[in-house]
């Protein structure tokens, strides 16, 4: 059974068509490919499946589950996370923190516990600690653990964006633009260390991205958005190929 | 290793919040030497408990503006409500009870009805970000102010009266007793507060400031300030958490109120005017928004510096307000820091600040 099941999303602001009749089927443990030109609504797709946006028609099923008009804390709950196109960090706090702030609904402990130091807290903070510098080793940020996250140098907070992410512990993770402002190293570093996330963690990934050697290079299939509405969707060597999406969008 | 880095954060934090205690247990100590050795004059003695009052209030404050990230200008208005609460609980008790545990009670009566206020306030004001946050907030602290200068309260043996009117609307009983007096306040509260209870309820405020910071609450509302959308993609219900912060602020205001009320013969609404919440105000930002420590240190200075100031007679204020801003300038300004950090890196047993390392 498909881990995301969107049927006919659409939002209109005012009387533009953002996104029209977003239809599209993932299956657990792909990584998923959402690609079109600048303005085609990929990002407003990332927003309405996780509820940023209500969308004004259409399902959003995640492993079944009707998440359709949910908040976003609820559907992080019910287990979508994401990055964002423009990074959004918490800049303030260690790099260390900002991953166990994921895990804020996984590890739980009251207020009143974490006041009065009770053991119970103790004894979550360690896990916590564990489990927060398992991730970060897997991007190589645990050396930085204690450097503030608005320090570290751009490449690494996309990657600890991730890491923040991965900690909530998602069926699904959506990722916008995760190679943008990296040079070819660094991207095809990326690369691997998505394909990484998805077979260690056994995650699901769909990803908006512009680069089209990681496009290429890492997403099983592929959706082309067009002025809202879907131009084409299939195998990623099928779709690139596509006469219609070179056209609209990669250009002779 | 894995484990080092953590450890290291761990005693960072640990050693850090030992060292805000111990600059209150060594100022408690110098200031009892000096009161003992008859070194220090009376007007600043008399000082003492204000201090304290306007520390656990700055302190409490930076827990809305610099922990959880929204400007209040309402802190008095908390104070207030702690304040009456509290003694208009130790007027009715009266010797009914010791007095330690009175005064225990009107320590936790003004905390709850402080605490309650924010939160009630908190609800609706929390909505608004910003400019309007704070406009809200300072109409919501004159808006205490007002109300409990048109409050007549009186007790007889039929139980309570409250009157929005004058005292003759109470139709109190001949043996029955005037509490709160509307304009003129509440009279005859007992002096229970010292500067030594002082020192442990900033003590107890810190204890709460401090490890609330440092646990998963604290992180929620941390996040949710530095990026509400990104707190809230990761499951952290974001108001939730700045209510928190918002009524425990409140409630510790309340405490200071307490320390304040029982500190005075007469309390009236005067004292918690808008005035009060800025001068709370400065204390944060003069110490450092965020900075716990910096904001404790600011209240003790700038409270004590106009009675020390007293010789200078009328330049007094002059100086204050160059002080306010050579505080300020050493700080903030960019050039301040650099040369500071240069200075205490050179320090054998400085702290060595990296560049971009945590700062708690």
């Amino acid at each position: 059974m498909a881990i995301l099941d969107v049927n006919k999303l659409s939002i209109s602001f005012g009387g533009l068509h953002a996104v029209d009749g977003f239809t599209v089927s993932i299956e657990k443990g792909e990584l998923y490919g959402l690609i079109g030109p600048n303005g085609a609504g990929k990002t407003t797709v990332f927003n309405l499946l996780t509820g940023v946006y209500k969308p004004t028609e259409g399902i959003v099923r995640l492993d079944g589950q009707d998440i359709t008009g949910k908040n976003t804390i609820e559907i992080n709950r019910a287990g979508i996370a994401r990055t964002f196109q423009n990074i959004r960090l918490f800049k303030d706090m260690p790099v260390l923190d900002n991953v166990k702030t994921g895990f804020h609904n996984r590890y739980r402990y009251s207020t009143l516990t974490g006041i009065l130091r009770l053991p119970r807290m103790h004894q979550v903070e360690n896990t916590l600690n564990e489990r927060s510098m398992e991730i970060l080793k897997v991007f190589g940020l645990d050396k930085e653990a204690d450097v503030l996250a608005g320090n570290l140098p751009y490449g690494k907070q996309r990657k600890l964006e991730i890491a923040r992410a991965l900690a909530t512990e998602p069926k699904l993770l959506l990722l916008d633009e995760p190679a943008a402002g990296m040079n070819p190293n660094e991207t095809s570093e990326l690369m691997d260390t998505i394909r990484f996330v998805r077979d260690h963690f056994d995650m699901t990934i769909l990803l908006i991205e512009h680069d089209m050697k990681l496009v290429s290079g890492i997403c099983e299939k592929l959706s082309v958005l067009n002025f809202g509405r879907l131009l084409a969707q299939g195998e990623t060597a099928e779709v690139l190929s596509n006469p219609e999406v070179i056209a609209a969008y990669l250009g002779q | 290793m894995n484990t080092d880095i953590v450890k290291k954060i761990k005693n960072r934090r640990l050693r850090s919040k030992l060292i805000t205690y111990l600059i209150v247990i060594v100022f408690y100590v110098v200031v009892q030497i000096l009161i003992n050795t008859g070194n220090l004059s009376s007007l600043l003695t008399g000082l003492l408990v204000p201090i304290c009052v306007y520390v656990i209030a700055a302190v409490s404050l930076n827990l809305v503006v610099g922990i959880s990230g929204e400007l209040s200008l309402g802190h008095a208005g908390f104070m207030c409500v702690g304040a009456y609460t509290s003694a208009f609980l130790s007027n009715v008790v009266g010797s009914a009870l010791p007095e330690t545990l009175r005064f225990i009670l009107a320590i936790l009566t003004g905390a709850v009805f402080a605490g309650l206020f924010g939160l009630l306030i908190g609800i609706p004001v929390l909505r608004l970000k910003g400019d309007y946050l704070a406009i809200v907030t300072l109409a919501f602290g004159e808006i205490i102010k007002n109300l409990m200068n048109v409050v007549y309260v009186g007790i007889d043996s039929k139980g309570l009266h409250v009157s929005t009117t004058s005292a003759m609307d109470l139709h109190l009983e001949p043996t029955g007793k005037q509490i709160i007096k509307g304009a003129l306040g509440i009279s005859g509260t007992p002096k229970n507060s010292n500067f030594t209870i002082g020192v442990i309820l900033i003590l107890l405020t810190l204890f709460i400031v401090q490890n609330l910071i440092d646990s998963r609450s604290g992180r929620a509302v941390m996040a949710a300030r530095d990026n509400r959308i990104a707190a809230e993609s990761i499951g952290i219900p974001v108001t939730k958490f700045k209510l928190l912060a918002f009524a425990v602020s409140a409630a510790l205001a309340g405490v200071a109120g307490v320390l304040y009320s029982h500190n005075l013969a007469t309390l009236n609404t005067k004292k918690f005017d808008y005035n009060t919440s800025i001068l709370v105000l400065v204390f944060v930002v003069l110490g450092g928004i965020g900075n716990i420590r910096g904001s404790m240190i600011a209240a003790v200075i700038l409270t004590a510096l106009p009675e020390m100031l007293r010789f200078l007679s009328n330049y007094r204020m002059l100086i204050y307000a160059i002080v306010l801003i050579v505080m300020m300038l050493f700080n903030w300004a960019p050039a301040a820091r650099e040369w500071r950090e240069r200075v205490l890196s050179r320090l054998p047993f400085g702290r060595r600040k990296a560049v971009g390392k945590e700062e708690v």
